[in-house]
């Protein structure tokens, strides 16, 4: 297992000194802002982050629609619903445990996964199974870097990403829309992938509670709901985790459910796609638009099938 | 009695969803994804205008508000308008007029096809629902004919139903609105039958009841 060394960091991952003293300003700026009252210190702003080769030149859909347009069922069923009703979410404290098939369980403090490793800004579609996408600047770090702070045990064959349950700031989880806490898993060698990313935040600040604050999943590839939101839980297994869409409609929601414009979902075409802020239809590309990253990963499976 | 402006402001009521939908593309304001808005808001009101027609008759028979008929043609008139408005931001925003598209989509995809039997069904309703085609279909033809509209009710509810990814909680409280209209329609038969049938009795033994 590949564990980073300080060699590692090239002159260039490192913050420029006219950037690091501006964080001075964001320090001196958010001090101002929490003595006013408006926004608690966990506010300040995160990035930018360091660019990434991975990032898509395409224009990024306004952060307007990015956080006022988002499935997140806990908050309710309705696209407005999780910006509405959100903000209750406890963001701090918070922990993720990284447990299961691994030699030894840990406990990790949001703080110190802050801190892990440079933040980079990925610029990525976003293709939702209902037929809309859009492109979204994040700020995160690779899945690999946090799960490279356990060792898995050689049996372990895909990771589960179970995420947060809060009864009383969540008004979703009262109603058995979905099977609670919803969880989401990846093939061992999916998560591992360098697109797979954990994002902390988006458009250069902390992410808005509404997409999934404090750290959530993107998988570019796959369409938006394998990405799960407000992580607490990672767990290494032997078996193919049962997710809370495969339990809800097992025929139309696979495990895999990498973007496929061939394969339809059960009651509506996926070849095209509405980017949202666009008038026409795009044509939805295969994996998204990641072939060629990607789709090595699934050479000699029958897409039809594990769908 | 019904007052003579009645019909006319449920007229101007009755286009203010439209309004809303046309202020709200014009101002920018109906969110991130104004066109699935416009879509489902449009489909909406062409169940709820279909569902407030099945109320007139109820409403007729149960209060006694002889009006209700009088507005029963408009409004059943603009649940095929609203229908025709979703229909045509489906043909043109969704699929861009692309037929052969379309006749997939029909084909392949249960809620569009319930979607466009429901909404093939409403044709025939609207192109008599005039007073010339009364006469020329007779009373009654034209009643059996206009009764399809509680199959075009159902068939509206399951279009909704399908369409909903998990949550069906909405489209379940129309299924049951409209199971409430149609269950008040056949209590009221059973209520006409049975009293129909109590008059002879009453007539042979008359000091055993109460009125």
């Amino acid at each position: 297992m590949r564990i980073f060394h300080a060699s590692d960091i090239v002159p260039s991952d490192i913050t420029p000194r006219t950037l690091y003293e501006r964080r001075r300003e964001f320090l001196r700026l958010s001090t101002g802002i929490v003595l006013a009252g408006v926004l608690p210190a966990a506010q300040a702003k995160l990035g930018p982050g360091k660019a990434s080769a991975l990032s898509t030149t395409e224009s990024p859909t306004p952060l307007q629609a990015v956080t006022s347009y988002n499935n997140f069922y806990e908050f309710g069923t309705e696209k407005e619903d999780p910006a509405q009703n959100a903000h209750t979410l406890r963001v701090r404290p918070w922990t993720v445990s990284i447990e299961g098939l691994v030699k030894k369980s840990k406990m990790l403090d949001i703080e110190d996964i802050l801190k892990l490793v440079p933040l980079e800004e990925r610029i990525y579609r976003l293709r939702c199974v209902e037929g809309w996408s859009m492109v979204i600047p994040w700020l995160g770090f690779p899945v690999a870097s946090l799960l490279k702070q356990v060792e898995p045990l050689g049996s372990a064959k895909y990771v589960e990403f179970i995420t947060a349950v809060q009864p009383e700031t969540m008004p979703g989880v009262s109603r058995g829309v979905l099977d609670w806490p919803y969880n989401e898993g990846l093939r061992l060698d999916e998560a591992m992938h360098p697109l797979s990313i954990i994002a902390v935040g988006l458009y250069g600040d902390v992410l808005p509670n509404q997409n999934g604050a404090p750290l959530r999943l993107v998988v570019p590839w796959k369409y938006g709901f394998k990405s799960g939101k407000s992580i607490v839980k990672i767990r290494f297994t032997d078996r193919q985790p049962n997710t809370s869409w495969m339990k809800a409609a097992p025929q139309e929601y696979g495990f895999y459910s990498n973007v496929n414009p061939e394969v339809d979902h059960p009651r509506w075409s996926q070849a095209t796609e509405r980017r949202i802020g666009e008038f026409r239809k795009r044509k939805t590309l295969p994996f998204n638009g990641y072939a060629a990253q990607v789709g090595h990963l699934y050479s000699g499976m029958d897409l039809r099938k594990y769908f | 009695m019904k007052p003579v402006w009645l019909k006319p402001l449920i007229f101007i009521i009755s286009l203010a969803p439209l309004a809303w939908y046309a202020w709200g593309v014009q101002t920018a304001s109906l969110g991130a994804n104004p066109i699935e808005a416009v879509t489902r808001g449009l489909g909406t009101w062409a169940l709820n205008f279909l569902l407030i027609t099945l109320l007139m008759t109820p409403l007729r028979n149960y209060a006694g508000w002889a009006w209700a008929i009088d507005l029963r043609r408009m409004l059943g008139l603009f649940a095929f308008f609203y229908a025709s408005l979703h229909l045509a931001t489906y043909l043109w925003f969704d699929q861009f007029f692309d037929w052969p598209a379309i006749a997939k989509d029909i084909l392949k995809r249960p809620f569009i096809t319930v979607g466009m039997v429901a909404f093939a069904l409403l044709v025939p309703l609207a192109t008599t629902s005039n007073a010339m085609a009364i006469r020329k279909l007779g009373g009654r033809r034209w009643q059996q004919l206009h009764r399809s509209v509680y199959a075009i009710g159902a068939l509206a509810v399951l279009h909704y139903a399908w369409m909903v990814k998990a949550d069906i909680r909405k489209p379940l409280i129309y299924a049951a609105i409209l199971a409430t209209l149609l269950g008040m329609r056949i209590l009221w038969r059973v209520r006409k039958r049975s009293r129909g049938r109590a008059k002879p009795h009453h007539q042979i033994v008359p000091g055993t009841m109460q009125k």
